[in-house]
């Protein structure tokens, strides 16, 4: 932390509890920090309030009649939890959602266009080019509608679609749904060129949490709606403890399935 | 068999029913012709009505129950005011008011509701359509109306070197079907290629992500309400002028429901050629095919008119649920 402590902090989520429907608990005072031209990972299994968290930030949540009721989310020094979508979206804080949603019956070109909503008519078309700079695939398929297109190209055209919009930061929830291993190291690479040369921030959601922790600065792994665990990428890597739970090796080798029930550790962390 | 056979079979067989009479000598072109003239002009008008229907289904998959009354509303509007200035004045006026009443329909009855059912939020224009229907009356008044367009309603013959006794054409009624195909194409443009436009259709195929991206919900509702609207008080004005602005307006939403079944629900060209063949297949049938079967079963006749529409919006049904332009659901398998 006191590395990195001169950067300033972009997005700071202090806290927040999320009520469904006036009932059901789902995020249990969830903290977390992303600094100006960070990769962040949210991390953890189905369930655990990964796509919650990152709808409180984008304020999404009341399409799913979902409510922050503790704590308070701040970008840029400034709460935000009052906006809407739309002006998150001016001041720079855009979503691309779980499953891309991409809008099936607009050509690839009309869905990037979608995204400028909020930008003039030169910032446009230049954006335009911009994206079609990063996504050279978009730009083949520009006038197909995008119902049709892959699922790969659809991913591009919803981070091309969010790119238009100028962001600051964009979250990011499980680009590698439903993609072959390979188009999803192409996606992470594409996600750390746009965080390198265009210095977008990311707080990505992700269940591969091998890829994430490769891609990712820091990380944190939520469990049943609290971070239970956190740090630096290659740390979170490194640890036994995600290495067995969430990556998959044990510190023993290769072992028999009849002994698994009897060697599996429990957890060092409550959750 | 191919799944799309019955589908044919339908199509095949309105254009029989269309071609039949001239073919088999059953009406001399010139009443043909009108017949068929006076069939597209009521067309046009259930086409208008219609798409104030597809808009709004479109942008928010509200199915609105209210566009008749919104008709009604608009053109006892316009009659009113126009007692009191110039008509283009009282249009004028029209549109802002209608403006207006999209911004309060979308505040008070749209926003509270969001995400709720879709049956809760079509009994809700239900609701709204009793209280336009009832607070029109309160504002404007319960008599008949006039709008005058200050158009010749005389018509006049034309063609008569083409037709045997020539053909009698309405002015006004020509009149009208410009405005509307200009309107239509203007939308059509306006959706097409304005961001507004491509943003609207973009809350039509997926609201939520449409709001991920920065696109406000709340305020292309009311910019959709209020395009529904203006195109009410065109459909109100026209159809005003030539039956007076009346209590039974509010019916003609009754016939526009098969249209869009017809056009499908989701389409602006769907609704404007859905209006155009339920307005010359209803003429039609009432004039030719009324007397054939006054003829074989020795029936009473007449008042195929009423029901015509709603048997074909049936058939529609069962052979094209999607209607003839409506969306097919892409899914990647």
């Amino acid at each position: 932390m006191s590395a990195t402590a001169a950067i300033p902090t972009l997005l700071a989520v202090n806290g927040i509890e999320v009520i469904y429907n006036h009932v059901i608990l789902v995020l249990k005072s969830v903290s977390l920090t992303v600094r100006e031209g960070g990769i962040v990972a949210l991390l953890g299994a189905n369930g655990a309030g990964k796509t919650t968290t990152l709808r409180a930030v984008s304020n999404l949540l009341k399409g799913e009649r979902g409510d922050v009721t503790k704590g308070y989310i701040e970008y840029l020094g400034k709460r935000i939890d009052g906006l809407t979508p739309a002006e998150l979206v001016k001041r720079g804080v855009v979503q691309v959602m779980e499953g891309r949603r991409c809008f099936a019956h607009l050509t690839v070109e009309d869905n990037l266009l979608t995204g400028a909503y909020t930008r003039s008519r030169a910032e446009t078309s230049a954006g335009l080019e911009r994206v079609y700079e990063y996504f050279p695939r978009l730009k083949q398929r520009r006038a197909s509608l995008s119902g049709y297109t892959s699922g790969g190209e659809q991913q591009m055209t919803a981070i091309g679609r969010a790119l238009m919009s100028r962001p600051k930061m964009i979250l990011l929830d499980e680009p590698s749904m439903g993609l072959a291993p390979q188009l999803v190291e192409e996606i992470f690479e594409i996600v750390q060129n746009l965080n390198q040369k265009e210095k977008v921030s990311f707080l990505l959601a992700e269940q591969n949490t091998n890829v994430a922790l490769k891609y990712a600065g820091y990380g944190y792994i939520l469990e049943n709606g609290r971070v239970v665990m956190d740090g630096e990428g290659r740390s979170l890597a490194e640890n036994e403890d995600v290495k067995e739970f969430y990556l998959g090796f044990s510190s023993g080798g290769r072992r028999s399935f009849r002994d698994v029930k009897s060697y599996r550790r429990r957890k060092r962390w409550l959750s | 068999m191919n799944k799309n056979t019955p589908f044919i079979a339908v199509c095949v067989a309105l254009l029989v029913g269309l071609v039949l009479p001239l073919a088999t000598g059953a009406s001399a072109p010139g009443f043909y012709v009108e017949v068929l003239l006076g069939g597209l002009m009521a067309g046009v008008l259930y086409s208008l009505v219609a798409l104030g229907f597809a808009l709004i289904f479109k942008a928010s998959g509200v199915f609105n129950f209210a566009q008749g009354a919104m008709v009604l509303f608009a053109a006892l509007a316009v009659a009113r005011l126009a007692e009191r200035m110039p008509l283009w004045a009282a249009i004028l006026v029209g549109i802002v008011i209608m403006t207006l009443l999209a911004w309060f329909i979308e505040r008070l009855v749209l926003r509270p509701l969001v995400n709720q059912d879709p049956i809760a939020l079509f009994m809700a224009t239900l609701g709204v359509t009793f209280f336009l229907d009832g607070f029109g009356q309160t504002v404007w008044g319960s008599d008949i109306y006039k709008i005058e367009l200050g158009m010749t309603k005389e018509p006049v013959l034309v063609l008569q070197n083409l037709f045997q006794g020539g053909i009698l054409v309405n002015g006004e009624d020509f009149v009208a079907a410009i405005v509307a195909a200009a309107l239509v194409g203007g939308l059509a443009l306006f959706f097409q290629y304005t961001p507004t436009g491509r943003a609207l259709r973009a809350v039509a195929d997926d609201h939520q992500a449409a709001q991920s991206i920065g696109i406000p919900l709340n305020r292309m509702w009311v910019i959709v309400w209020a395009v529904a609207g203006v195109v009410a008080l065109v459909a109100g004005v026209i159809w005003g002028s030539k039956l007076g602005v009346q209590f039974s307006l509010s019916q003609v939403a009754l016939k526009a429901l098969p249209v869009v079944i017809l056009g499908g629900f989701t389409s602006v060209t769907g609704a404007i050629v859905g209006g155009l063949i339920i307005g010359v297949g209803e003429k039609m049938a009432e004039v030719f095919l009324g007397p054939v079967l006054v003829k074989a079963f020795d029936l009473a006749g007449g008042g195929i008119e009423n029901w015509f529409a709603y048997v074909l919006a049936l058939v529609f049904l069962l052979v094209r649920p999607q209607g003839l332009f409506g969306e097919k659901h892409i899914d990647r398998v």
